[in-house]
């Protein structure tokens, strides 16, 4: 159980960094990857998620608005299924989120998988969010209080 | 006489190849892109997404493109697509307190958790054409600065926690979440339907609505408590993968209104609340929507509901653009056979007139 929780953690791990990335850097670093034999068990279907908020932020939900999304699902010879879900109507992508999915739960890939495609990708993502967020932080004002009767 | 009118199929093709002449405008000037209207017009791409209740920037540029600007017509056809594909569900509720934070002002206090951030704002600028932005600007590159890690709490939390704000409504277990785009709109409505239509409502509605609420039609002393601007992350639990599946992030504006207190015999006084949410960076839309949902509360706050913007049934009504624009703009569609009949109508009430009020000698010759 601990064991099925820690993959599955892993994997929500792997596809929090996959969904920021552009189908084409997943391809690119895909590319230098041994792929084992695989085949699309779902082929990349587009469509729509509600999106919901919650009253004032932490109350009941409600419904906002609607996404589109794309997905997909893979499997490789090997039998682990992978499952690719991303925000957009980029079906490739989709399908690439879902083979780096079950390359992740393959005892043979993922390690490699994790290295080669996933951490680098996880450090380009925190690249550009630590420069938004120094721009951001550049935006932060300072209070200083004004002496009455002075100047 | 007037006939019922068949045809104009060659003129409405015409009209439709001039049109698309008329879009593209002078072909000698290079032709807009979608990325240049979502990089460089993003603040009405983010109008669209919002009124056209489907989170797809690239798309959203393509409905301002083929609309020629129109917001409303992109409105329109975004809302038209999103009847072409399937719905896989709904995504777990976002989290605005997790908001990667790129802007969160305060009214209320100016110490809070996480500092004043003003972002990228129009604030502050002295609404100045600058001539500069004509031709070739390049923008020097943002300053930087440490951010910290610190949280960024909302306010109305950090106010809840002395119990001096009501706190948000909780759901009833099992309680299902309405949805508008599936069920007919009943009255009275609940507060995730209204929440619903004023996220998809009409901008410059609600401006109009929540400033008659300032103006005296339904007063509720409204401070801004907090309105935050940022990327919030998406999770679905889809079946088929058996836990919530991360999608990617979206751009959310966030109000959070902070209103006259209230208090009762057996409760102690404290602030009430109307609460604004949009996608992308929206922040006169969430200011009037906070406006508005705190006004749509007055039955429920025991408040006498006399104005505008109390009137539910009123608010909900008008609030859609999409509908609204139908329902006027169909007044120019043919209307011979409708307008036949009034006119024969007329003319029958005027000769009766005239009659009527015909010299009695006339009458008398007549008779």
């Amino acid at each position: 159980m601990t064991q099925q929780n820690n993959q599955q953690a892993q994997r929500k791990a792997a596809m929090a960094v996959l969904a920021h990335a552009e189908a084409g850097e997943i391809a690119a670093r895909l590319r230098a990857f041994a792929l084992p034999a695989h085949q699309d068990l779902r082929t990349p279907e587009n469509g729509l998620v509600m999106l919901r908020g919650r009253v004032g932020g932490d109350g009941a939900p409600f419904n906002l608005g609607e996404a589109t999304v794309s997905r997909a699902a893979v499997r490789l010879a090997s039998g682990e299924v992978g499952f690719g879900y991303t925000l957009g109507r980029d079906g490739e992508k989709a399908r690439l989120i879902a083979l780096c999915d079950a390359l992740v739960q393959s005892r043979d890939f993922s390690a490699s998988v994790e290295r080669d495609v996933i951490a680098p990708l996880r450090e380009q993502l925190t690249i550009r969010r630590k420069q938004a967020a120094a721009e951001t932080a550049a935006t932060k004002v300072d209070f200083y209080t004004m002496v009455r009767g002075e100047g | 006489m007037y006939v019922a009118v068949k045809g104009g199929e060659r003129a409405i093709e015409n009209a439709h190849r001039l049109l698309a002449n008329a879009r593209r405008g002078d072909q000698s000037v290079p032709e807009v892109t979608l990325d240049q209207i979502s990089e460089q017009l993003g603040l009405a791409v983010d109008r669209v997404m919002s009124e056209g209740s489907l989170y797809d920037r690239e798309l959203a540029a393509l409905a301002i493109k083929q609309a020629r600007g129109d917001l409303i017509e992109a409105i329109f056809l975004v809302r038209a697509f999103r009847a072409t594909l399937p719905r896989f569900g709904a995504s777990e509720p976002v989290d605005t307190g997790a908001m990667r934070v790129q802007r969160r002002v305060s009214s209320t206090f100016k110490d809070i958790p996480g500092g004043q951030i003003l972002g990228p704002t129009f604030d502050y600028t002295h609404r100045l054409l600058d001539p500069s932005l004509a031709d070739g600007f390049v923008p020097e590159a943002p300053a930087t600065a440490e951010s910290s890690t610190a949280p960024t709490p909302r306010v109305t939390d950090i106010l809840g926690r002395d119990g001096l704000i009501e706190s948000s409504p909780q759901a009833e277990d099992g309680a299902s979440v309405g949805d508008l785009t599936r069920e007919p709109l009943n009255f009275p409505a609940d507060r995730d339907l209204r929440l619903q239509n004023l996220a998809r409502g009409d901008e410059g509605f609600l401006l109009a609505m929540g400033y008659s609420t300032q103006r005296g039609y339904g007063r509720n002393h409204p401070f801004a408590g907090e309105i935050r601007f940022g990327e919030v992350e998406v999770e679905f639990s889809a079946e088929d993968v058996g836990f919530a599946v991360p999608l990617g992030s979206i751009e959310l504006t966030e109000c959070q209104m902070v209103n006259q207190f209230k208090g009762s015999a057996t409760e102690a006084p404290c602030f009430t609340r109307g609460y604004g949410l949009a996608f992308g960076q929206s922040e006169r839309k969430t200011m009037s929507m906070a406006l508005v949902d705190r006004a749509l509360r007055a039955r429920e706050l025991g408040e006498e509901a006399l104005a505008p913007a109390q009137d539910e049934e009123f608010v909900m009504s008008h609030s859609d653009n999409v509908q609204a624009t139908g329902f006027v703009e169909h007044l120019k569609l043919p209307h011979y056979v409708d307008f036949q009949s009034e006119l024969g109508l007329l003319r029958k009430l005027r000769q009766e007139f005239a009659e009527a009020n015909a010299p009695d000698a006339m009458k008398e010759a007549a008779e």
